[in-house]
């Protein structure tokens, strides 16, 4: 089975795991912008869910519309959503899974004790039975430790 | 007709349009003639039962269809109908169940030919099918108390097929269970519950994980014995644990599906929703303590716990599997006499000190102080002969001719069951208009079946200036064991 793959900058792999360290104990989200499989940008987005942010994410109707809107701007197409997991390993939810839009790539960052540690990659099965986990492709100069960006 | 945008993640199915004209009324119409032209789209605006999924936004022009007429809103040609996306997701909780998916790369357990086989009654009902029954065994359940409720909810739970069941008990199975506790049988007598119930469940099916905790469920563990669980079956027979239960489902956001039984009436709701009350919304304070009887001193029609166990297993499957209207807002009220349901409506209380607004109860408390019981007492190591007397002792006196009086203070039925030879039947609660009928001079003994009742009787009567009054301690139950073993105990 071909997994999907989906490249990432340096600059779009920092600035998801620096919002995700921000928002820690809640979790954070954001629209990834790019084209062809490549993710150039972010859109950090507002965490409006009223479930409780420390568990759940929510993208209301409007910041989704902004998003398309910055992403057209960029020159590029919306290519799906970040998110973090909180002290939670960086594997989608049942929650996830049921709420997932297909096509999209749905980026994990897992968030332990205040640090980002594993980003994963997924994508919903037409089916939508389950998500495959991708290759997540980092630029070269894209680093997994993201201690340095935090002051710098 | 009208023109539908369409978001980026569905236009793969719209040949990678972003707007597509189609024809219809209302904006049912609209999408049913979109997914006839695009039919990739269904699965993703539609849930298995038709309904357009909860994370699909609909608006006509600026408006959410929500707080228009729904599906049932008018459309005009002008109009611009757009479908937008709610993007959300998150890590597990329990507030609605999802299941942790507990192998596979992100999706739900598989089934092995031989849960197919065992769960096909299951399988071809729509409503469950393969994914409910995945679902179920994904889930992890733990029942309060291996007693009345926990047996029949525990026994349909794990034929259910229930992943993991987790139950926490510390008692050990007496005959008077029996009567209702049907995962104990009579080669179980002295058996701890726990180990009698994992045996039961595992011959019901061995593909159920069982995890037992032989500890009483306190403010300490709860919380750390509740978080792996999807839902918190409340099985349990006293005022302290279910509040204690209860504040611990609305701090986790668990649910809680409650159950309690008395005589001939049982309750059922499920608390601890996100939107729905919890237990303290419909009963902040508990009641005295002393005025609402336990099982053990007012009884239990044997199959009450049943049905109450059952409708509270029955709803803790539909939360698994995400199906019907839960119990959720309604408190269900069963009477055996009459076979009658009543429902009373329930509203979560924005002032509730535990799941409203403002909650001022934030952490475990100590709900045995809350619910004004006092912790058991150690043992004296003497009795207090000045207002006691034990079993043997009653009985020497007695032997020796002692002139005493031996009042019973139990109901007449339990006055049938056993008794002390020439003990006078007054039931506690005649006891205030009948205490003349006894003569304050005489010394008096008052007994009931473990002693509480006798003691609050001893009260009463030197209240009212009897100055003799001794309370048989341990009740009659005592006497049985240590005097007359030929009588029943019950």
């Amino acid at each position: 089975m071909s997994s999907q793959t989906l490249t990432i900058t340096a600059a779009v792999d920092t600035a998801i795991r620096l919002h995700g360290q921000e928002t820690y104990p809640h979790e954070c989200c954001g629209a990834l912008v790019g084209r062809d499989g490549a993710a150039t940008a972010v859109v950090a987005l507002p965490n409006t869910t009223d479930e409780g942010p420390r568990r759940r994410f929510m993208v209301r109707p409007s910041d989704y519309q902004l998003a398309e809107r910055r992403a057209t701007e960029l020159g590029g197409e919306l290519l799906g959503f970040y998110h973090s997991h909180p002290d939670h390993p960086a594997r989608p939810s049942q929650y996830d899974l049921d709420h997932a839009w297909p096509t999209f790539a749905y980026i994990i960052v897992a968030v332990a004790s205040g640090v980002a540690e594993a980003m994963t990659v997924w994508y919903l099965q037409e089916d939508r039975s389950r998500f495959e986990e991708g290759s997540l492709n980092h630029g070269k100069d894209s680093h997994s430790d993201p201690t340095p960006a935090v002051h710098g | 007709m009208a023109k539908i945008l369409i978001p980026t993640p569905l236009r793969p199915y719209t040949d990678k349009q972003d707007a597509v004209d189609a024809s219809g009324a209302t904006v049912g119409e609209l999408l049913a003639d979109l997914t006839k032209k695009h039919a990739g789209l269904k699965a993703h605006l539609y849930n298995e039962q038709g309904k357009l999924r909860s994370f699909v936004n609909i608006y006509v022009n600026d408006e959410d269809i929500r707080y228009l007429e729904k599906e049932a809103t008018p459309v005009k040609a002008d109009d611009t109908v757009s479908i937008i996306p709610s993007v959300a997701g998150g890590v597990e909780t329990a507030t609605a169940v999802s299941p942790k998916p507990r192998s596979g790369e992100g999706g739900l357990p598989e089934l092995t030919n031989e849960e197919i086989k065992r769960y096909s009654r299951h399988l071809i009902m729509p409503e469950v099918g393969v994914e409910g029954q995945k679902k179920l065994k994904a889930s992890k359940v733990l029942c309060i108390g291996a007693g009345g409720l926990g047996s029949p909810a525990a026994m349909y739970l794990a034929a259910a097929g229930v992943g993991t069941l987790g139950i926490v008990d510390f008692d050990t199975v007496d005959f008077s269970n029996l009567q209702r506790q049907i995962l104990h049988g009579t080669p179980d007598v002295g058996r701890s519950k726990l180990s009698s119930a994992k045996d039961r469940l595992n011959a019901i099916n061995p593909n159920v994980k069982i995890e037992t905790y032989e500890t009483a469920l306190t403010s300490e563990n709860a919380l750390e014995l509740f978080a792996p669980y999807d839902v918190i079956l409340d099985g349990t027979d006293n005022f302290p644990t279910r509040y204690l239960v209860n504040d611990a489902c609305v701090l986790l956001g668990k649910p809680n599906a409650y159950g309690s039984i008395f005589r001939f009436e049982g309750q059922a709701s499920v608390f601890a929703t996100k939107d729905g009350p919890c237990y303290r919304c419909l009963y902040p304070e508990p009641p005295p303590p002393g005025l609402v009887p336990s099982c053990a001193e007012g009884g239990v029609l044997g199959v009450l716990p049943g049905i109450i166990g059952v409708i509270q297993a029955t709803e803790t499957i539909k939360l698994i599997i995400g199906v019907g209207e839960p119990l959720v807002g309604r408190f269900m009220i069963y009477d055996a006499l009459k076979m009658k349901f009543r429902e009373l409506k329930l509203r979560k209380d924005p002032d509730c000190p535990v799941c409203g607004t403002h909650p001022t109860v934030t952490t475990l408390i100590d709900y045995e102080q809350f619910c004004g019981v006092m912790p058991a007492a150690p043992e004296p190591a003497a009795v207090n002969s000045a207002t006691e007397i034990t079993s043997v002792e009653l009985k020497q006196r007695m032997d020796r001719g002692d002139a005493l009086k031996i009042v019973d203070v139990r109901e007449p039925n339990e006055y049938q069951i056993n008794r002390i030879p020439g003990s006078e039947l007054i039931p506690l609660g005649d006891i205030p208009k009948r205490y003349a009928e006894l003569n304050k001079n005489d010394e008096i003994v008052v007994h009931c079946k473990m002693g509480g009742r006798s003691a609050k009787a001893a009260d009463f009567l030197r209240s009212v200036g009897f100055t003799k009054v001794l309370n048989l301690k341990g009740g009659i139950l005592d006497w049985v064991e240590k005097v007359d073993p030929s009588q029943p105990k019950y």
